[in-house]
């Protein structure tokens, strides 16, 4: 006991505990740094990952959304807005689909529960609002940012199929 | 006349050319810490403005020059501005006696030891002064940890000072490294081996860098003495902060490390092989080392608590200098070889 104590007193004098710390900053300092340069790199997303929202359209540039609004009833948040009506060729359409960004808590429920595979959460989680009112996401933006993404959003569900 | 307008001259181009030099490595030095620092962390610190990030410094000193001097309204104006004042003037002012070479000294005084140790000892008034005239409760408490801090670990500093005095014989830095000539195993670190550690804490508490950066206290009391500076006037106070980092890793190389002398000094092939080294080169090499000592520290070590802080300093430094010098008083009596051979 007296010994340990002795060996503890001489280890306190001799700096041991500091000199360990410094040997791991040391060490560190020519360590592989783990930083990711934003804007150039970015990390690794999941196809799954659920970022910005999007309306997808058919093959033929029919918008799949058939107004069920089942999407709108599952919102936890109320974030989703919609007013639906025949449209002239007699297919039930929406005329007002919103989504409310600062609402939406990206729960994905709205994917998981559209029949057809229209509203999908995309794996773009880097944008921003400049003025207000940008935050809602009327269905034109909507179906232009599927438009945009349809490509990734493809490959996304591609990629994702067996597990669904 | 003109002689002496001239010798005025001359001391001046000096000084600007100290000043210059010491600020433009100030401002680099805030650089390499946070680049050290980051790699420590396993980050890679500033590298946006400019290649690596090397323009960092410029950006900071333009948005600080910008910055608006906000004078609290229940503040004492006149202390409030003389603080930094103080601070940034101590901390250039120390280095008039500095010898960077055998021949380049700007004051080669013979009393070079004290005044550096009075001018360090002054900068903490700066401090004080700014706690106390802020007007401001986190400010108080800053200045009166500064306050109690450099009380205790002047005391400590003083004493292993006063370990080179007698080992050299002199209070002229010139003849402190003189009398440490010979090569590695012959500068001062060895034979004051405690009171070189125990200058070294107590200089980095004199300069109150982590893990003594009470006075600061970034995470209890915001920014401690200067929480109420801002623009211009934070920049002095910066300024003078690592100033005096840079004047005490130089002192520690002086007293210690054997300033500009070659560590090669005595050896048979290298000596002659590193001769055209010039001096001044030597003396930048062991004060960058000590100063990257600081950022080390700062990278490695937690805050000391306060108590424990005067517990070190009191019940542990001072006590350790004291008995060093006892030892080193009948080292040099007896002529310890190779240190004091020639001492009588």
């Amino acid at each position: 006991m007296n010994m340990q104590r002795l060996i503890q007193y001489i280890k306190s004098f001799a700096f041991w505990d500091l000199l360990l710390g410094l040997k791991l900053t040391g060490r560190l300092l020519f360590a592989t740094k783990i930083t990711i340069q934003y804007p150039e790199e970015k990390t690794p997303t999941s196809p799954r990952f659920r970022g910005l929202h999007a309306l997808r359209r058919y093959p033929n540039g029919e918008e799949r959304c058939i107004a069920c609004k089942l999407c709108e009833a599952v919102c936890p948040a109320l974030a989703i807005t919609i007013e639906a009506e025949p449209r002239v060729d007699g297919s039930r359409r929406t005329t007002l689909y919103e989504v409310d960004l600062f609402k939406c808590v990206y729960c994905g429920f709205c994917e998981e529960s559209c029949p057809v595979d229209s509203i999908i959460l995309t794996r773009f989680n880097d944008y921003h609002m400049e003025n207000r009112g940008e935050n809602i996401l009327t269905k034109d933006k909507l179906l232009a940012i599927g438009d945009k993404y349809e490509k990734s959003i493809t490959a996304d569900r591609v990629e994702d199929a067996e597990y669904r | 006349m003109i002689e002496q307008l001239l010798l005025i001259g001359t001391i001046a181009i000096k000084i600007l050319v100290i000043v210059v030099v010491l600020l433009l490595s100030v401002a680099y030095l805030t650089y390499i810490e946070r680049k050290v620092i980051g790699y420590m962390q396993m980050r890679i610190g500033p590298n946006r403005v400019g290649p690596f990030g090397l323009t960092q410094p410029f950006a900071d000193v333009i948005k600080l020059l910008n910055k608006e001097i906000i004078i609290p309204t229940m503040s004492n104006r006149f202390l409030f501005i003389i603080a930094p004042v103080v601070s940034i003037g101590t901390a250039l002012a120390g280095w008039a006696v500095i010898p960077f070479d055998k021949k380049m000294v700007l004051a080669n005084i013979n009393a070079g030891v004290l005044y550096v140790f009075a001018l360090s000892s002054l900068g903490v008034y700066g401090v004080l002064i700014a706690g106390w005239a802020s007007n401001s409760k986190y400010a108080l408490f800053g200045a009166l940890r500064a306050a109690a801090q450099s009380i205790s670990y002047e005391i400590a500093m003083g004493f292993a000072l006063i370990g080179v005095m007698m080992a050299a014989g002199s209070l002229n830095f010139n003849a402190i490294i003189a009398a440490q000539s010979g090569g590695f195993w012959h500068w001062y670190w060895l034979p004051l081996l405690p009171l070189f550690i125990v200058y070294w804490i107590s200089g980095v508490a004199e300069t109150n860098r982590a893990p003594f950066d009470v006075a600061e206290g970034e995470s209890e009391i915001v920014a401690g003495f200067h929480v109420e500076y801002s623009g211009t006037v934070f920049a002095l106070f910066f300024l003078a902060e690592y100033a005096n980092m840079i004047l005490i890793s130089t002192l520690a190389a002086i007293m210690f490390m054997g300033g500009w002398l070659s560590p090669f000094q005595g050896i048979p092939y290298l000596e002659s092989f590193f001769a055209w080294v010039p001096g001044l080169v030597w003396l930048l090499a062991k004060l960058s080392f000590f100063v990257f000592c600081y950022l080390w520290f700062r990278a490695t070590f937690p805050r000391y608590r306060y108590d424990q802080i005067m517990r070190l300093g009191w019940k542990v430094l001072i006590p350790v200098t004291i008995v060093w010098i006892v030892v080193l008083a009948l080292a040099i009596h007896f002529q310890l070889a190779p240190w004091f051979t020639e001492m009588k």
